[in-house]
């Protein structure tokens, strides 16, 4: 009988508590966030969870006055099962906003879900070309990037460096297509070499065979796109094909904070001085990043990714929207205002949105060093664009 | 024609193929006695380079780190054919599939919970992190490391198979358990033995490949599949048909990922072949399968009498 | 045969069918619209399983490219919608030409083999269909598509609104249930079960079991294209990621689940497995906010144990239940 005890009060709950509309409370605004928790993929999804936690305490749980109700919701890295968890979340836990999303393709299949009921969607890292140009709309905002910026900055940089001639790895799917493609716009150089290499549930993880060819090619820069755990074992085996003095590396979404303390603790020398592009990093001088990196550093103990640095501007953005209605949660107009001002102290610093709605912001030159405490991280060179707006944004009829 | 670069990927291909015969031919021995289709034997894989990375986390040598997760391994693989593998034998293959899909999501999880999302650098001793001559061909040292350690299970193997008495009874249980059963093998012990040999060379190829790779949660999964082509393009139960389909997918992987383009980009634009020779390339092992099964629906080695 | 079936099990599924009828005015009085999208998918999925269910449970031949027709099916809506092209019929007819065509071409290479090796060249056809996929950039690759309108039919078919489209997927479940008892004990499905069995003796018999197995596959390919296309108006929105060879295992899952071989076995199986999709994360959650990542855990070890201890799927137990209450009455 105990046993029957236990499944009534604590399975039967569960079920109705997840079963049961919760009735909206005027004091609160909800907040769903969607990200990967499972898979590998997972380890940025922490990362983001993390970010947005930190968020919710530097601004006491409060948004203009209403409590905060954070629901995170694991998307699996599967399209379908995040627009699932979306329509849940928009439909039995009646969310106001709903954010993360670390995939283009999630994105694009739960972006109509959350538009169609009027609610605000706020990409905390994907940036595909349809949604800041013909899918834009007045309620979709992004507090990352779009796809094509990052690349073309490094392409920028590399022409202004005059490196003569490239040789370029990307994984073989849209964002990296997207990449290769950003690159290549404003990279005036010669490509003598492209590998686009197998991605997706069985990802290709050994390049030896696309490191030999190029080296062979005698190009003077690798360009490589490898996010997640290809980058590690990518950087690894650029290491170990001993190319770091004759072909150098430049890098977009490879080296990040997730990757670094894994770089230093297997000693992988090589990765130290690697250049990226980025529209942040972690010694950025802003007011908002100081607080946020410091408070992220003591309480993990590491530097927070890009991904946690969106993650936390979403939030904050939230926040500044919902400051400036005063909590009116009704006035959809003032509060899309408010979102299309950014008015708060963002990591990035100051920036705009432009007509799409995706931020018009400064990119960065990156470099791998290590600081004070001996930690590696990335610390800034240079500054390669200066209020840069996507190429897409034409495309958007808004 | 850059024949130095032919060289390099043919080693490439040579060492992916290795690494491939370590996972197939436990898989196919496992498979080929104990009649079990264990999708989970990529989790082994997984955990291989875990225990490899955690003993060489605390200051031990590579070598030595490798030695004494080869013995964690034995002990792993063991104690799961005792726990569970021993009672899906008998079972019907869809049930040991979904069992064994249970078992990869429970390993994942467990590594999760001890080891963290983050994944795992191994570090190299500095005499394996550089790279050797061969005359005018710059190697990385490790890749050769690979090589030679797969040469020599897969020697080791070949011996253990046809020369000695296990090797006798496990070539026996491949193609007529009954009768192997009837001259009174015990054949419990046998299949715990068999299992755990297959475990254990499944972690070894882990701990091989993490350096290069890092070791992350779900790396077996995505290896696994892969080696379930090598094991029906080889044929079920047949070590030799394992050897051969690992080293001929291993170099058609390879080889196809190196020249498929500039092959392409013979009779068709460069836009067409930037886009369909990644596609082709990552579809070649499968193409090669299906063909193989077209023409010889038990594969290329079927051990003999095997039951159809 | 009375009207009210005798066993516990048949009661369940009666039950069940009697249900889903009227779910979506249960949900839409209730205010869970939610829950009727929730139900939308999983008899989607239930119908793609139960096409499954008719060359695995039946045939004997165990599929791990079936998702590949989900794709098919999806991609008969997406693509020509990409064209503005809507027309419901249009759709319908692309996605039962080209899963036959996919089925029959592929199933004469595949059929040709049993057991492990049809289940391994059934999954590199539909790797090879999902890579194809992935680098058709014209259709967005492995980003997708987004469909904006459902396919349109006229008035008295029309899927427009979530309870015309849930009962576009009933009725499909319920055609496809009807057809596939109807197959089975037919003289078409002894020759197949027959041939699952003991394939020379149907062979001796004069059967060409071939053939008969090829039509099973194409019928099977099409019925699961058409939840494909299905699904694509459900979802409105397509990638290749649909037909990952990881989905064809899922679909396996779900009949093994529920009951490989019984009729309403796969439609159990994914009721389950889609509640547990939904529900197990919300459940660790709800036991500790920081435990959602771990949901893969108790997800394992239900399967582990669904195997170990409940023979024959969930179908398997219900029936456990009927020679009970057999034996009782007696």
């Amino acid at each position: 009988m105990k046993r029957l005890h236990y499944l009534t009060r604590a399975i039967l709950p569960a079920m109705l508590f997840s079963i049961c509309t919760v009735p909206t409370i005027a004091d609160t605004v909800r907040i769903g966030f969607v990200t990967t928790l499972t898979t590998p993929a997972g380890v940025i999804g922490v990362d983001m969870k993390n970010s947005v936690e930190l968020a919710l305490e530097h601004i006491g749980n409060q948004m203009g006055g209403l409590d905060v109700e954070l629901i995170f919701e694991d998307d699996g890295f599967k399209p379908d099962i995040g627009k699932q968890k979306t329509d849940k979340l928009v439909k039995q836990d009646d969310v106001d906003f709903v954010t993360g999303y670390i995939w283009s393709h999630v994105l694009l299949a739960s972006s109509k879900s959350v538009l169609d009921a009027g609610k605000f969607l706020i990409s905390a890292n994907a940036g595909p070309s349809k949604m800041a140009g013909v899918l834009c709309h007045e309620n979709f905002f992004s507090t990352s990037w779009q796809n094509d910026q990052t690349p073309m900055a490094m392409g920028q940089y590399l022409t202004e460096q005059g490196v003569k001639s490239l040789y370029i790895m990307a994984p073989n799917y849209a964002a990296g297509k997207d990449v290769v493609a950003g690159t290549e716009s404003t990279f005036q150089g010669e490509l003598v070499g492209k590998d686009l290499t197998k991605w997706g549930a069985d990802a290709q993880l050994d390049f030896s065979a696309e490191l030999a060819k190029a080296k062979a090619s005698g190009a003077d820069g690798l360009f490589v796109f490898y996010p997640g755990k290809a980058g590690g074992a990518f950087i690894r085996q650029y290491q170990q094909a001993g190319l770091q003095d004759e072909l150098p590396l430049y890098s977009v979404f490879t080296v990040d904070s997730i990757s670094l303390p894994r770089f230093q603790e297997a000693g992988m020398l090589g990765v130290l001085g690697s250049k990226m592009t980025m529209f942040w990093s972690p010694d950025l001088d802003t007011p908002g990043n100081r607080k946020f990196v410091s408070a992220y550093l003591e309480k993990h103990g590491k530097y927070p990714s890009f991904y946690g640095a969106q993650s936390y501007d979403s939030i904050m953005l939230i926040h500044s929207a919902l400051e400036a209605v005063g909590g009116n949660l009704e006035d959809k107009d003032g509060i899309r205002a408010a979102l299309k001002a950014a008015n708060f102290d963002s990591v990035r610093g100051q920036y705009t949105y432009g007509n799409n709605h995706m931020p018009i912001q400064n990119f960065y030159l990156r470099e791998v060093v290590e600081d004070d405490a001996g930690r590696w991280t990335t610390r800034i060179v240079d500054t390669v664009f200066e209020n840069h707006q996507d190429p897409y944004a034409s495309e958007c009829k808004m | 024609m850059d024949w130095g670069l032919l060289l390099t990927q043919l080693m490439n291909g040579l060492q992916f193929g290795l690494l491939l015969f370590l996972l197939a031919s436990g898989l196919t021995l496992i498979f080929g006695i104990m009649d079990f289709i264990n999708l989970s034997h990529g989790s082994f894989y997984m955990i291989g380079a875990y225990f490899c990375g955690s003993i060489v986390a605390r200051g031990e040598s590579f070598f030595i780190a490798v030695l004494f997760a080869l013995v964690g391994m034995f002990v792993v693989g063991a104690l799961v054919e005792w726990i569970v593998a021993r009672r899906l034998y008998r079972a019907d293959h869809l049930d040991q599939v979904l069992a064994t899909f249970g078992l990869i999501l429970i390993f994942d999880a467990i590594v999760h919970i001890i080891w963290g999302p983050a994944g795992m650098a191994i570090p190299l001793p500095e005499f394996l992190d550089g790279q050797v001559s061969l005359g005018t061909l710059e190697l990385p040292t490790y890749r050769l490391v690979i090589i030679s350690g797969g040469l020599l299970v897969a020697g080791i193997l070949s011996v253990l198979v046809t020369r000695s008495r296990l090797g006798m009874i496990i070539r026996a249980g491949a193609s007529n358990q009954t009768m192997v059963e009837a001259l009174g093998v015990n054949i419990h012990k046998l299949f715990l033995i068999v299992f755990a040999i297959g475990a254990t060379m499944s972690g070894f190829a882990g701990m091989l490949i993490a350096p290069i790779t890092e070791a992350s949660i779900g790396m077996g999964n995505d290896i696994i599949i892969i080696a379930f082509v090598v094991v029906i393009v080889g044929g079920i139960g047949s070590v030799k048909g394992a050897f051969y389909a690992s080293i001929l997918i291993g170099l058609i992987d390879t080889l196809g990922r190196s020249y498929l383009d500039d092959l392409m980009k013979l009779f068709m634009s460069l836009d067409h072949a930037e886009t369909a020779a990644p596609a082709l390339s990552a579809m070649l092992i499968y193409i090669l399968m299906a063909i193989v099964l077209a023409f010889k629906p038990q594969g290329l080695f079927p051990p003999a009498g095997i039951r159809p | 045969m009375g009207w009210i079936p005798s066993t516990v099990s048949g009661r369940c599924y009666c039950i069940i069918l009697f249900f889903l009828a009227g779910a979506p005015w249960i949900f839409l009085w209730t205010n869970q619209p939610f829950l009727l999208d929730l139900l939308c998918r999983g008899l989607i999925l239930a119908i793609a399983a139960t096409s499954l269910n008719l060359i695995m449970g039946y045939g004997g031949m165990v599929s791990l490219g079936h998702a590949a027709f989900i794709g098919i099916g999806a991609y008969c809506v997406g693509i020509p919608a990409y064209y503005d092209i809507y027309n419901g019929w249009v759709h319908l007819g692309l996605t039962v030409v080209v899963s036959a065509i996919f089925a029959l071409l592929t199933g004469l290479v595949s059929l040709r083999t049993k057991g492990v090796y049809f289940i391994m060249i059934t999954l590199a056809f539909s790797q090879m269909i999902y890579f194809t996929f992935v680098s058709l950039e014209e259709y967005g690759g492995d980003d997708g598509l987004v469909i904006y309108l459902r396919s349109e039919f006229p008035d008295f078919l029309t899927m427009q609104g979530p309870v015309a489209l849930y009962y576009w997927i009933f009725s499909t479940l319920l055609l496809t249930l009807f057809l596939v008892h109807r197959l089975v004990h037919a003289h078409f499905g002894r020759v197949i079960v027959g041939a699952k069995h003991n394939e020379q003796r149907m062979q001796l018999l004069g059967f060409d079991t071939y053939r008969y197995r090829l039509t099973c596959y194409v019928i099977s390919g099409v019925i699961c294209g058409l939840a494909g296309m299905l699904l694509g108006n459900f979802t409105g929105f397509i990638s290749p990621e649909m037909m990952n060879w990881i989905r064809s295992g899922e679909l396996i899952f779900m009949v093994v689940m529920g009951g490989s071989g019984f009729l309403f076995g796969p439609l159990i199986g994914t009721g389950a497995f889609v509640f547990l999709e939904q529900y197990l994360p919300e459940f660790m959650k709800f036991l500790n906010p920081s435990w959602l990542e771990y949901w893969h855990l108790p997800f394992g070890l239900l399967l582990v144990l669904l195997v170990l201890v409940g023979k024959g799927g969930i179908h398997g137990m219900l029936s456990k239940l009927d020679s009970k209450a057999q034996q009782s009455s007696k």
